[in-house]
């Protein structure tokens, strides 16, 4: 079996964070990020995003925990297109509250979308069609003042419903937990927009917590949920998601969710936290440094619970 | 009005967010689709899940779907406790087409602000005549429009009980009865109740808000003075049952520390 996974001339497409960022994701972009929610949160590609200096960034994403504000606080971005912006335990995003009320660092425009419109949005793309039908928003201020949101009739029946324009991102930054270097990748936990969200993406950069042998990704194609020829760079990153969760690796750090929150209430102070944690750490170990051994320890996985093989034996 | 006098020593022995909790779970029947949400809602579907409705199932938009509580307290949805011994962890729209399907029986959500028609608004706030940008919609625009009942949870403040939402995010009523039909929304679907730290309200033939139970320890006059419209109320009005003791006992063990349950 490694002679005929060998045979298949897969190349290895990995680089650095900072490789994939630079090659990748120029000033001007579209790019999707925390496609599953609050769950593997790619904040080492954010942080690299931030220490590279972008600019006229488009973010796109359902939710964005506090990834989206700390690259509106650097002053990265100049639109998202979310359903929600904030810190999902704490509240209020400081930074983007600051740049949509004050301009401060600049202005950011909104668009405006529900979950459901942003994930109808990625699928369109994903299947290659230039909107889906949906109920959703009918009749909410959301659907009057979203461009990309158009109410229409119905032609086979006399409904009437929304049509929600197609997204299709720049590049989308995609968290995983396991794949091999050609980027055949295994997901678990909460799925998010990532499947649809890496589909409809011109570019896919795949930051993972591990990168195995083809033979333990092949072991298990139904968990393959990006297939590796859509691909365009993997970079292997342990703990590239801190502080949110990655399941099967590590927690929910939710002490540094709260301490953000604390800490960035007022400019100075955020500026202060932008230093400490992404634009003097210059790579994700030095980044683990400064977290310290013990609170990476400390969020482990505890209680193992792995799932039971499946025969693909015939 | 002849309302049951309650002394201040039994309302005390539970705080009005763990009143709130406890009148949500009951929301949720037994054997019911249930759209979560975050915070106070998580809390409530694991009240009714170890009480009254051991047979609903939990639906979260991160495509977690699960019929048994989580066995942690979580502070997200997508925490691995949440995924551990899920019934299926799918992705958004798998979870998002079964409420657009109709299948969901009730969805939860907060809200910075709720109108009398109930309509929700999570995007622009004021304060002190100040414009606040909120965080936005999230799912709840989808499962105010989609859910068969929506259930509004929100802390009871002039402020955020208002005449008129600033930002319709998430559709309720609209501007009275018929509105979500002329709008095109699901035949089957809308708000059913707004409930506060002080008191349940639900939804009269027109569309609008009246008061229908006031929790323990509050009365009237205190829900009327904080409520931002002249608020109806019901001529068989009622006291919200209190939290019973297996009711607060699964509050207090999912939320030992009253992080969500101070107030």
């Amino acid at each position: 079996m490694k002679e005929t996974l060998q045979q298949t001339g897969r190349a290895s497409k990995l680089v650095s964070m900072r490789e994939a960022i630079a090659e990748h994701v120029p000033s001007g972009s579209m790019v999707l990020l925390g496609a599953q929610l609050e769950h593997m949160v790619p904040f080492a590609a954010g942080h690299e995003l931030i220490r590279q200096g972008r600019r006229d960034l488009t973010l796109v994403g359902p939710i964005s925990d506090i990834l989206f504000d700390q690259m509106i606080g650097a002053g990265c971005v100049s639109r998202v297109m979310a359903a929600w912006v904030g810190n999902a335990s704490a509240g209020t995003a400081y930074c983007f509250r600051r740049a949509v009320e004050q301009k401060i660092p600049r202005a950011v425009e909104t668009v405006d979308h529900s979950n459901l419109t942003i994930a109808l949005a990625l699928h369109a793309a994903a299947i290659g069609v230039p909107f889906m039908p949906t109920y959703t928003t009918l009749g909410s201020d959301l659907l009057k003042r979203n461009g990309n949101l158009r109410e229409f009739a119905s032609p086979v029946n006399e409904e009437r419903l929304v049509a929600v324009r197609a997204l299709r991102p720049d590049v989308a930054i995609v968290q995983v937990q396991r794949c091999d270097a050609a980027g055949n990748a295994h997901l678990w936990g909460s799925l998010g927009v990532a499947i649809d969200g890496a589909r409809a993406s011109r570019k896919i950069i795949l930051v993972a917590g591990e990168v195995v042998a083809p033979e333990v990704i092949a072991s298990d194609p139904n968990r393959t949920l990006i297939p590796g020829f859509l691909v365009t760079a993997v970079v292997h990153e342990p703990w590239g998601a801190h502080p949110s969760p990655v399941q099967g690796y590590y927690g929910r750090d939710q002490a540094f969710f709260q301490e953000y929150h604390d800490q960035t209430r007022n400019l100075d102070n955020f500026e202060h936290w932008l230093a400490a944690w992404v634009s003097h750490v210059p790579t994700r170990a030095a980044y683990l440094q400064r977290l310290g051994h013990s609170r990476a320890e400390a969020l482990k996985v505890r209680n193992h619970a792995p799932s039971v093989p499946v025969e693909f034996g015939f | 009005m002849n309302l049951p006098s309650h002394s201040e020593t039994s309302a005390s022995r539970f705080s009005r967010s763990e009143a709130m909790i406890a009148a949500a779970a009951r929301e949720i029947h037994d054997g019911e689709l249930v759209f979560v949400g975050m915070r106070l809602p998580l809390i409530a579907f694991a009240v009714a899940k170890r009480t009254h409705a051991p047979g609903a199932t939990g639906l979260y938009e991160n495509g977690v779907m699960r019929d048994t509580p989580a066995p942690e307290l979580l502070y997200t949805m997508s925490d691995p406790p949440n995924h551990l011994h899920a019934t299926q962890c799918g992705d958004m729209l798998s979870v998002m087409a079964l409420l657009q399907q109709g299948r969901i029986n009730v969805g939860f959500l907060g809200a910075g602000e709720v109108d009398r028609f109930g309509n929700i608004n999570t995007l622009w706030g004021s304060r002190k005549g100040q414009q606040i940008r909120l965080p936005g919609s999230g799912g709840a625009c989808d499962i105010a429009s989609l859910s068969q009942r929506t259930v509004v949870l929100l802390e009871h403040d002039r402020q955020r009980l208002v005449q008129s939402v600033g930002h319709m995010t998430s559709p309720g009523n609209g501007t009275g009865n018929g509105w979500r039909r002329t709008q095109g929304l699901p035949a089957r679907s809308g708000p059913s109740a707004i409930i506060t730290t002080m008191g349940v309200m639900r939804f009269g033939e027109d569309g609008e808000a009246y008061l229908a139970s006031i929790h323990p320890g509050t009365n009237v006059e205190e829900v009327l003075s904080s409520t931002g419209w002249t608020l109806r109320v019901a001529d068989d009005l009622s006291v919200t049952p209190e939290p019973t003791k297996q009711e607060l006992a699964v509050i207090r063990d999912i939320d030992p520390n009253h992080l969500w349950t101070r107030s």
